[in-house]
């Protein structure tokens, strides 16, 4: 397949598709604004179901619904959009069912505007909907890594049961790269997914089946069992952190001075930044967790090496992912973090500067 | 023996869990016979509201789906499209469709999602306490009303059926009651017409019952029924108010 | 090889469609490139640029702050772009809607009266083709051809007059890129 020239928010809407999402339903909000105009567009020539929902609430329950009757959905928003999604994240979370949810972050908080931020990390992975759960939350960095993650995203759904959110931006969103597609899942690749959740899920009975009776559910009015059902969760979200955590590594080696860390699109600004610098004699690693729930703690301790002296870590936001940064360097070097912050976008330069002023 | 009643196929032998003289497990039996009658009990799900009859998802043997508050009707949309071959209804107390899911419950009306919606108008929250619902009566008391509900302030009760009865796309749009053996009967003709439009995927139906709360009113059963018949009819006025089925 | 472009100009002159015919014309010919829009709530009349960036290697950063190229369409984006090109750079202006120009001399200046000569080929249309083949014509970052193969794609069936037209105001372009 040939590469095409496209915006990350059509490009993962496209993927979605062709990973077999066939249920969509979402609110207008800026700047995910394609990404809705694409669905709207192309579900209906795939006999999917594109719908605009009333608001973002009835958005997220529909995919509730949906999940529940075990078939491939997704809902995308940006950020206070998924501030009103986050209810139903929970509910969703609590009632295990797979679904993917795409942020395309944009500053904050309020209304803040609509340009590219990183502020809703803590939102996403430390919670945004109320009670013990997690999301798996992937951050992708270039519009083919956001278009590869949709059919990813859902296997990961499917597989742990559990809503899986993309963490993007409105610079990925808006950007347009070179992508090229995945084939797109066959009728029979189709077929059988449509059944792999029926144990579980709503489904009818066919003629001469035993009756079943399965509950889509978060309520558990017993303190003892809900205190189980939970625990059974934390199980669950265990074995993701132990299998699922995903990173990219750039010139990381035994004898750099300094390891820097960002995620998403931010990680390409620090990455023109450091290459820049290594150029000129420096020797800086950079890492960039893909997932960042499951956060790669130990991935990234790995690569603290021995003449290391500190660390830097850059977002678009006021320092959120660095207290999982410092988590995983755990004292053992000076964890230095700048950002900024209302959708104002850092350049190399403003980097290069910042790491040059630590040697 | 001859059995002349017994449980629906459509209810589990889970007991109810509502109090005595609760008209719940009528509305609950009328949709489960009704389901049984048009041989849906294959095909069907059901979604469970916030409230007293949240634990319908356990009472009703087929599948269930729970939903956050108000949100019934945006989860029975979400099914239906992704399970386009079965039949979908809501059950939802008045604090959960007309209060904090009156957006939902519009919508899925306006877009004449092809879902049956059984709403329980009982005037009052029921599993929080007794406060004041959207359908209170004027000057009734409830825990949040303690006064009585003051309409210069807090506005007069929402007639739900006259609402949705301003779109266009409802099919089928009915207020009965469940407040007297005749009542009942009428209301399971109801309840009936609805399953069977839904069976034959004509759009979306909706079915009030005005219904008591004998606990949270302060009354004993039989009380709570003749209060309601004085009150709460003149105000919610059974009848049909759209049915386009008749029509055809 | 790695050029940064800024194309910048008053919402709805097309400045975005600038950048990304660099953008698929470099993605035409095998390079690595993005294209970043500045959005906002000003869809017609506000002020619009696009960073393009076509490079050999992968593209990290694709803000571009110091572009090797700058096509303005209109005075503010001089005023807001002209003092960030690189030295050595290009400025690609239209003489009739930047009247004050640029007075920097370390950078290669080309500026043209786009609106007459777009009126001369018999297409406003084809505004953005002059600007696109003034920096063909002066820089190596994307070929003639690949533009030529790029709108024959579009253009071919749908409207070969316009076709024509775009390709002339490319070629015009280059001359005076060139000049």
């Amino acid at each position: 397949m040939s590469k095409v020239l496209m915006k990350g928010n059509e490009a993962v809407a496209k993927a979605a598709i062709n990973a077999g999402c066939r249920l969509y339903f979402a609110y207008p909000i800026t700047p995910q604004s394609e990404l809705i105009e694409y669905m709207a567009k192309m579900m209906p020539t795939v006999g999917g179901t594109f719908l605009q929902a009333e608001s973002e609430v009835s958005a997220i329950n529909m995919v509730y619904g949906a999940a529940g009757a075990g078939k491939r959905v997704m809902t995308t928003s940006s950020s206070p959009g998924i501030s009103l999604k986050a209810e139903g994240m929970s509910y969703i979370a609590g009632a295990e069912l797979p679904c993917v949810i795409i942020n395309v972050q944009r500053g904050g908080p309020g209304l803040g505007d609509i340009q590219p931020a990183q502020g809703d990390y803590f939102q996403a992975t430390k919670g945004g909907g109320h009670g013990d759960y997690h999301l798996i939350v992937l951050a992708p960095s270039s519009v083919q890594e956001f278009a590869d993650m949709a059919s990813e995203a859902f296997d990961l759904a499917d597989k742990y049961r559990n809503p899986v959110m993309i963490l993007a931006d409105g610079m990925l969103g808006q950007m347009m790269e070179p992508v090229e597609f995945k084939p797109a899942v066959t009728e029979e690749e189709m077929e059988a997914m449509g059944h792999q959740h029926e144990s579980w899920c709503i489904h009818p009975n066919q003629d001469g089946d035993l009756k079943h009776h399965h509950e889509i559910n978060s309520l558990e009015i017993d303190p003892v069992v809900l205190e189980k059902h939970v625990n059974q969760l934390y199980e669950k979200y265990a074995r993701i952190e132990a299998n699922e955590t995903r990173h990219e590594l750039h010139n990381i080696n035994d004898d750099n001075e300094m390891v820097v860390v960002a995620f998403g699109t931010a990680s390409r600004i620090v990455r023109s930044a450091v290459d820049e610098l290594n150029t000129e004699g420096r020797n800086i690693g950079l890492f960039r967790p893909i997932t960042v729930w499951p956060y790669p703690y130990e991935e990234l301790a790995k690569c603290i090496g021995p003449k290391v002296k500190q660390v830097y870590v850059f977002e678009l936001n006021t320092g959120q992912m660095v207290e999982d940064v410092k988590l995983a360097v755990n004292g053992k070097v000076p964890v230095h973090f700048w950002g900024r912050v209302g959708g104002m976008v850092f350049t190399p330069e403003q980097i290069k500067e910042k790491l040059q002023a630590c040697f | 023996m001859e059995v002349i009643a017994t449980r629906p196929e459509s209810l589990r032998e889970v007991p109810f869990t509502y109090c005595p003289g609760c008209t719940h497990g009528i509305a609950h039996r009328l949709i489960a016979e009704s389901i049984d009658e048009h041989g849906l009990i294959n095909k069907m799900a059901g979604v469970a509201p916030v409230g007293c009859s949240v634990f319908a998802y356990k009472f009703f043997n087929f599948d269930m789906a729970e939903a956050a508050h108000g949100r019934a009707p945006a989860v029975a949309t979400g099914i239906k499209r992704a399970r386009p071959d079965m039949h979908i209804f809501t059950y939802q107390g008045d604090g959960d469709l007309a209060a904090i899911g009156t957006a939902e419950i519009v919508h899925a009306a306006n877009r004449g999602e092809h879902i049956s919606v059984f709403f329980v108008n009982n005037a009052i929250y029921g599993m929080t306490g007794g406060q004041m619902a959207p359908t209170t009566l004027p000057d009734m008391k409830t825990t949040t009303s303690p006064y009585g509900r003051k309409v210069d302030d807090i506005g007069y009760p929402i007639r739900v059926c006259e609402l949705l009865d301003t779109l266009v796309a409802p099919y089928y749009i009915e207020r009965v009651s469940l407040l007297s053996g005749p009542d009942i009967i009428k209301a399971k003709r109801a309840v009936s017409k609805a399953i069977q439009y839904n069976k034959e995927g004509r759009g979306f139906t909706f079915i009030e019952f005005v219904s008591t709360c004998p606990t949270n009113w302060g009354m004993d059963p039989v009380k709570a029924m003749e209060w309601a018949r004085e009150n709460m009819l003149p105000f919610y006025k059974p009848g049909v108010f759209r049915d386009k089925g008749a029509q055809e | 090889m790695k050029k940064e472009i800024i194309c910048a100009g008053f919402g709805g002159q097309g400045v975005l469609t600038i950048g990304r015919f660099i953008a698929q014309a470099g993605m035409r010919e095998g390079k690595h490139v993005s294209w970043l829009p500045s959005y906002g709530p000003e869809m017609r009349g506000g002020t619009a640029n696009v960073s393009a960036v076509v490079s050999d290697q992968p593209i990290a950063s694709p803000i571009v702050s110091t572009p090797d190229i700058l096509v303005a369409l209109n005075q503010p984006s001089i005023d807001k772009f002209g003092p960030q090109i690189r030295p050595g750079g290009v400025l690609v202006y239209d003489t009739g809607m930047c009247p004050k120009g640029c007075d920097r001399t370390d950078i290669q200046i080309i500026s043209a009266p786009l609106t007459e000569l777009a009126q001369e080929i018999g297409s406003m249309r084809v505004l953005n083709m002059i600007a696109i083949g003034m920096v063909i014509g002066r820089t190596n970052v994307i070929k003639y051809e690949s533009m030529e193969e790029d709108l024959t794609s579009y253009l071919k069936d749908r409207d070969p007059d316009l076709l024509e037209k775009n390709l002339i105001a490319i070629k015009k372009g280059m001359e005076l890129g060139k000049a």
